[in-house]
């Protein structure tokens, strides 16, 4: 069921290894904070927590530059910590703050930074797969060098959208990187339960692009395979599907109360979590030790209490803003 | 002024734009090597190669959606649905992208995109061709909906649709498109959120837009000949409405019939008829009244759908009912 790591490559370097280890730990504090300030009822609406699928987002997102475009979906706060969204404003939108990175619009699911081109959040599961494409031709027809990457789950597979953007992207030989983080639910519908073929790298060929699965609970296993996926891209070959294979530890969202799945299979991926399995082989190369461990933590402790801080400092948007962002300034 | 048809103007207004910015391409099913499903973008893709005007497969939603995606990353799309019936495809890309991101991004973003479809009935193609859902748009926050119902209107539209920071959504009725006018290509141009007196009355007034213009100025022909001086008002943008312009013919005439292809049930002309209720009813001297299509899906034999639209007849009726007999 778990996929068995299959990098046991090049002991990266040590510099690299603790910020990889270090996005992965911003990621799993952000999101336990978040859940924390649920219960305080400070964040409300959904939240749809990433805990346990830490490696695929960061791992990924090194093999993109400032000049892509990133898309992702509605569990996208590991996708904008690991963009370099500062953690502040992501808390600060899911407390509703006008201080939020979406002025308090668009909370845990639409997060947005033009300035990193992280164009955000989707909520419609698929949705933002025809988005990418879109973002893609603006850099071809510009040619300008970014591609458009787009993180979605399982679950989008069984859209329309997903077979229709992965066909015109491969058609119009676009630079999109698709990235299927798979974690076997789709809400509560185990991928079995409604995909016929459960192998999604399968499903590109039919539309003529190349595909691979990776283990996405092997940070490095991932951030491998995206840097290949990207550089076939970038080299103008059109389209990419990599499916990275993971698995959420905690519910879909804070309303789910999961169970549709088993205790002992949660307990089974769980010996699989990405960010022990890290620092095991960190510290088996002799990267890591308990030291630097702590002091790790203690800063990243140190970042999310700040972000806490700025979130509660933030103001609200004041309500007679209210129709500010519908529409923009007619034409002068 | 040159003398062209409705389906000319448009082309004229995609070559000009095509000219004139490097940012602008057509997108949309057979608008390349096909010319249009209504010969709109015929000869296009000699001229601008199919780099810009790009042969889609019919995947509304996704093609919607990469329009939303060009423009964000700094192209100005132009996506052409074939029919208003296929966009209900693209909905989903319309409503939860569309007309949300600048918006659901805290005013970081915003999606300059034109969608042109064609909209309405007329021509026996049945009921999964032939409906008038531009009100539906209408009701969306975060987009502009235009409907076209002249040449010059065909033309000036979508150049000023171009010109819009956020999503605009074209209506081009297809029975207008062999319609003939005259265009002033050197105009500025159009100024899109005013709607349009095409006939000056004094005893009622007749809302319409698109499709229905010409019926609506027949009906007034009629009305006329019988003594009564209808005011025509072409709506021309559907979202926002003008309705200062509702309101200031209304003050004048003190009755209105809105004329709408759409079905009466929650329709555009229930909308305009709301607001005068409620911002003129010390003007009004009759109830508001609609002619609005038959409640059914559009029937292809050729009596039954003239059964189902708005008549000429009808709205002569409508009106002679609102006016009191002269003497």
């Amino acid at each position: 069921m778990c996929p068995a790591s299959n990098s046991d490559g090049p002991m990266p370097d040590r510099e690299h290894a603790l910020f990889l280890l270090r996005e992965m730990l911003r990621i799993r504090r952000f999101e336990e904070k978040a859940a924390e300030m649920y219960s305080l009822q400070k964040i409300h609406g959904f939240l749809h927590l990433y805990i346990g699928e830490e490696a695929t987002g960061v791992g990924a997102m090194q093999a993109f530059t400032p000049d892509d475009a990133i898309v992702a979906t509605y569990r996208e706060h590991g996708h904008a910590l690991a963009r370099g969204l500062p953690a502040g404003p992501l808390m600060a939108e899911m407390f509703g703050k006008a201080t939020g990175c979406s002025r308090g619009h668009g909370g845990s699911m639409h997060f947005f930074d033009k300035a990193r081109r992280f164009y955000g959040g989707y909520a419609i599961v698929g949705g933002g797969l025809p988005i990418a494409v879109g973002l893609a031709l603006a850099e071809k027809l510009q040619k300008r060098p970014g591609v458009a990457a787009c993180f979605f789950g399982d679950g989008a597979v069984a859209e329309g959208e997903f077979h229709e953007a992965l066909n015109l992207a491969a058609l119009w030989k676009l630079p999109v990187i698709f990235l299927c983080e798979n974690n076997l639910y789709a809400m509560g519908t185990a991928l079995a339960r409604h995909q016929a073929q459960t192998d999604i790298s399968a499903k590109a060929a039919p539309y003529g692009l190349p595909s691979s699965a990776v283990d996405g609970m092997d940070v490095l296993a991932v951030k491998a395979a995206a840097q290949q996926a990207a550089a076939f891209v970038r080299a103008g070959n059109g389209p990419y599907l990599l499916e990275l294979r993971t698995y959420r530890f905690r519910a879909h969202s804070m309303a789910d109360p999961d169970l549709y799945r088993t205790k002992e299979e949660i307990e089974e991926w769980k010996k699989r979590d990405p960010l022990a399995l890290f620092e095991a082989r960190l510290r088996a190369w002799g990267l890591l030790d308990d030291a630097a461990r702590a002091r790790l933590e203690a800063e990243v402790a140190a970042e999310i209490e700040e972000a806490v801080r700025f979130a509660e400092a933030g103001p609200w948007e004041p309500a007679e803003n209210l129709l500010a962002d519908v529409q923009g300034p007619p034409p002068s | 002024m040159t003398k062209m048809t409705y389906r000319e103007a448009v082309r004229a207004a995609l070559r000009k734009a095509l000219r004139s910015d490097p940012r602008v391409f057509l997108m949309g099913e057979d608008v390349g090597r096909y010319g249009g499903a209504f010969a709109v973008s015929h000869g296009l893709l000699e001229e601008f190669g199919p780099e810009r005007i790009r042969d889609t497969p019919l995947s509304e939603s996704t093609f919607l959606g990469a329009g939303i995606g060009a423009a964000l990353g700094g192209l100005r799309p132009i996506v052409e649905i074939m029919t208003v019936n296929f966009s209900l495809l693209a909905m989903d890309q319309i409503l939860n992208n569309a007309a949300t991101l600048r918006h659901m991004s805290g005013g970081q973003l915003n999606v300059p995109l034109v969608v042109r479809m064609a909209t309405g009935g007329g021509r026996q193609m049945a009921a999964q061709h032939s409906n008038s859902l531009e009100g539906w748009y209408a009701h969306i926050p975060g987009i502009r909906v235009l409907a076209s119902a002249t040449v010059a209107d065909a033309y000036g539209m979508l150049l000023g649709a171009l010109r819009q920071p956020d999503p605009v959504f074209i209506f081009e009725h297809a029975t207008l498109y062999p319609l003939e006018g005259e265009v002033d290509e050197s105009a500025e141009p159009l100024e899109i959120t005013r709607a349009a007196v095409r006939r000056s009355g004094g005893d009622v007034t007749l809302i319409t837009y698109c499709g229905s213009l010409g019926k609506t100025l027949q009906a007034a022909e009629i009305l006329a000949q019988a003594g009564i001086a209808a005011e025509v008002l072409d709506l021309r943008s559907l979202r926002p409405l003008d309705t200062p312009a509702i309101l200031a013919s209304v003050a004048k005439t003190h009755r209105a019939v809105v004329v709408d292809e759409a079905w009466r049930t929650g329709s555009l002309a229930a909308e305009i008829s709301a607001r005068i209720m409620e911002q003129a009813f010390d003007d009004l001297d009759a109830p508001v009244a609609r002619v609005c299509s038959a409640e059914v899906p559009m029937p292809y034999a050729k009596h039954l759908e003239t059964a189902a639209l708005p008549k000429v007849e009808e709205i002569v009726r409508a009106a002679q009912e609102l006016v009191p007999r002269h003497g």
